[in-house]
C-alpha cells in the first residue's frame, strides 16, 4: 500500500504544484524519488511530530494540500492535539498518513502497533478516516483525499488484499463496497486485514456457507445504509478489524445500527481486546494468537448459532 | 488612533472584560497590550476592509489566553464593532476566553494550549517563501510557554531552513501560571538559547513603543527573529504589577473601579 501511495502522490505532485509532503524523518527507500523531483514539495521536519502538524497546517491555511508522513502511531498520537486544534478545528486539507496499520511492523513491539488509531481519530470532529482493504483502494483513496475540505487519517497497512477493484469500477470514498455476495453472513472489514477477510469467505463458500464481505476503506463518514442492508439481508454480522475493538470498525457498525433501530440475528467483534501485545512476531503470527486470521474468521462463522435466530438471541461475545 | 492610545485602550477593555465576564489573565493581556497596539497601530500591514486580503502580515496569537487582548486591539482597528466586546465570555458569545478565529474577522489562527502557534507560523512562513511573497509571520508567545517542547522543535525547523520572514515575540514577564519563571522552569540564559538555535535575538523593553516598532519594522537578514520583550506582567494597574494573583483574578467592585482610575477611564 506503502508503494501505491507513494506512486499516486508522485503522479499527483506533478500536476498540481499545491501538494506538500513533510515526513518525520522515516521513509528510507521509499521517499527518495519523489524528494528529488519535488524538492519544493517536500519537507523533512526530522523526528519532530509535534511541529510538522502545526506545519502542515500552517501550509494547508496558506493553501497547500498537505501530507504528513510516519509509520504506525508517531504520525498521530504524540501530535494529536496538533491534529485537532490547528488542523481540524481550522478545516485544514491536512492528510495524516500512517504507514503500518495494526501489527504491521509486529515484532517491533507495541510501540510500533498502531492499534488504537482508528478509535482515536473518529473521534475527531469533521476528520475522515480512511483504512483501505487493498493496493487499488490505498492508490485511490491518496487522490480522493486531496480534492476534499477537511483534514484526514489515511491508515496504510503492510499487508493488503491485492488488487479488488472489480472491471472499471470506480472509487468512492465514503462508499462500503461490496466484495462478495452472501446471505448467511456479512463479515465487514476494515483495513488490510480485509486479505484475511476475504480468505475466510472463500473459504466458507467452499464449505456451503455463502458470505458477503463489505470492506469499509473509509470509517468516518460511514455508509449506514450499506450496513443496514447487511443487518437485514443476511443472518448475521461480524466485524474484523487489526485494531481494538472499543470504538473501531466494530463498535461503529453496532452504534449506527443500533441507532437506526436495525437489529442483526448476530453480532460479533474480531479485533483486540484491551491487549498491549508483548507478543513477539510477524503481523500474520500476531493475527493468528489474537484470533483474527482466516481460520479464526471461519471458526467464527461456523459458530453461529442457528441460521434461524431471532433477533432476541443475538449474542454478545465476551 | 497612536499606538499609546491603543495601549490604553486595550487595557480599559481588557479589565472591563474580564470583570464582566468572570474571566481571567487579566495580567497576562496588561503584559502584552504595548507589543499588541504597536504592532496593530504601526506594523502589521492588515487591512479592516479586507481581513483576507492575501498579502497581509500573519499574526498569531500563541498565548491564546490572552484573547482578549487582540480582540480589543482588532475592534479598535475597524476589523468589528467595539460594543461586540461587551458579550466577551458571555453565554452564545462569538469571542471566547481563548481566541478564536470562528466569525471573528481578523483573527488568523485559533489558539488557548500553548505550544502551538510557533508551528503554524514556522508553516505560514514557509509557504510565503515557497510562494515567494513578501509578507511576514508574526507570533506573539509566553515565556512560559517556552516550557512546551514543541516550541524548540519549531525554533530548530525555522533556524534551519532560515525563516528570515517569521518574528517571534516573546512577552517575557517573568511571571507564569503558580509562580515566578525562574522558580518553575528556568529559561535563562533565554537570550543564549535562542541565538544558540541559529536565531537573531533582540532584546527591548516591551512597553516602549519607540523601541518595540524599530525593532519590529526592521529587517533580519538570512535569520529569524526573536524579540524578547522585557514587560512587566499586570502592566498599568499598579496593584496587578507583578503578581501571580492577577494571572487568574477578576477585577470587582473597588478594584475594578481603582485598576479603571489608574487607566485614566472617567467614571
Amino acid at each position: 500500500m506503502r508503494d501505491r501511495f507513494i506512486e499516486r502522490l508522485t503522479r499527483m505532485a506533478e500536476q498540481d504544484p499545491r501538494i506538500v509532503l513533510i515526513t518525520g524523518d522515516l521513509g528510507f527507500g521509499v521517499l527518495n524519488e519523489y524528494q528529488e523531483r519535488f524538492p519544493k514539495q517536500f519537507i523533512n521536519a526530522g523526528v519532530a511530530e509535534q511541529n510538522m502538524t502545526g506545519i502542515a497546517a500552517g501550509l494547508a491555511l496558506e493553501g497547500h494540500i498537505v501530507y504528513t508522513y510516519s509509520i504506525a502511531n508517531f504520525v498521530f498520537m504524540r501530535c494529536l492535539e496538533q491534529i485537532r486544534n490547528d488542523a481540524a478545528y481550522h478545516d485544514c486539507n491536512v492528510n495524516v498518513v500512517s504507514v503500518g496499520g495494526g501489527f504491521s511492523y509486529g515484532a517491533l513491539g507495541i510501540s510500533h502497533h498502531a492499534t488504537e488509531d482508528l478509535a482515536i481519530m473518529r473521534s475527531l470532529p469533521g476528520l475522515t478516516v480512511v483504512a483501505p482493504g487493498d493496493d487499488w483502494e490505498a492508490a485511490e483513496a491518496t487522490e480522493a483525499i486531496a480534492s476534499k475540505s477537511g483534514t484526514t487519517y489515511l491508515r496504510l497497512d503492510k499487508s493488503s488484499a491485492g488488487n479488488t477493484q472489480k472491471g472499471d469500477e470506480t472509487f468512492e470514498l465514503g462508499k462500503i463496497r461490496t466484495l462478495r455476495e452472501g446471505q448467511d453472513c456479512t463479515l465487514i472489514s476494515t483495513g488490510g486485514i480485509l486479505a484475511e477477510t476475504l480468505a475466510a469467505a472463500d473459504e466458507l463458500n467452499r464449505k456451503g456457507l455463502s458470505c458477503r464481505v463489505l470492506s469499509v476503506h473509509t470509517l468516518k463518514p460511514l455508509d449506514v445504509n450499506t450496513l443496514i442492508l447487511a443487518a437485514r439481508e443476511t443472518k448475521g454480522i461480524i466485524t474484523i478489524e487489526e485494531h481494538t475493538v472499543e470504538a473501531g470498525l466494530g463498535s461503529a457498525v453496532a452504534e449506527n445500527l443500533m441507532e437506526a433501530g436495525v437489529m442483526p440475528l448476530y453480532f460479533q467483534r474480531i479485533g483486540l481486546r484491551n491487549t498491549f501485545s508483548s507478543v513477539v512476531g510477524s503481523q500474520q503470527y500476531l493475527r493468528s494468537h489474537y484470533n483474527m486470521d482466516r481460520d479464526s474468521i471461519i471458526v467464527a462463522v461456523e459458530s453461529m448459532p442457528s441460521k434461524n435466530s431471532t433477533p432476541a438471541t443475538t449474542k454478545m461475545v465476551a | 488612533m497612536n499606538t499609546l492610545e491603543l495601549a490604553r485602550k486595550i487595557r480599559l477593555h481588557a479589565v472591563k472584560m474580564t470583570s464582566r465576564g468572570g474571566s481571567s489573565h487579566v495580567g497576562a493581556v496588561l503584559s502584552m497590550a504595548d507589543i499588541v497596539a504597536v504592532l496593530y497601530g504601526s506594523v502589521l500591514n492588515v487591512n479592516p476592509a479586507d481581513p483576507n486580503m492575501k498579502n497581509r502580515d500573519r499574526f498569531i496569537l500563541s498565548k491564546g489566553h490572552a484573547g482578549a487582548g487582540i480582540y480589543a486591539a482588532l475592534a479598535e482597528s475597524g476589523f468589528f464593532p467595539v460594543k461586540m466586546l461587551r458579550d466577551h465570555f458571555q453565554d452564545g458569545s462569538k469571542l471566547s476566553g481563548h481566541v478564536s478565529h470562528k466569525g471573528i474577522p481578523g483573527v488568523e489562527f485559533s489558539t488557548g494550549s500553548l505550544g502551538h502557534g510557533l508551528s503554524v507560523g514556522t508553516g505560514m512562513a514557509y509557504s510565503a517563501r515557497l510562494l515567494d511573497r513578501e509578507h511576514r509571520v508574526f507570533v506573539l508567545m509566553s515565556d512560559g510557554e517556552c516550557d512546551e517542547g514543541s516550541n524548540w522543535e519549531a525554533i530548530l525547523f525555522a533556524a534551519h531552513h532560515r525563516l528570515e520572514n517569521l518574528v517571534v515575540i516573546v512577552d517575557f514577564n517573568k511571571i507564569q501560571s503558580l509562580a515566578p519563571v525562574s522558580e518553575t522552569l528556568a529559561l535563562e540564559p533565554f537570550a543564549d538559547k535562542w541565538k544558540s538555535f541559529g536565531w537573531n535575538v533582540v532584546e527591548v523593553d516591551g512597553h516602549d513603543h519607540d523601541a518595540l516598532q524599530e525593532v519590529l519594522v526592521g529587517a533580519t537578514p538570512e535569520k529569524p527573529t526573536c524579540v524578547l520583550a522585557h514587560t512587566t506582567k499586570g502592566k498599568g494597574v499598579s496593584f496587578m504589577e507583578n503578581s501571580v494573583l492577577w494571572h487568574y483574578r477578576t477585577a470587582r467592585g473597588e478594584e475594578l473601579s481603582a485598576a479603571l482610575a489608574e487607566l485614566e477611564e472617567v467614571a
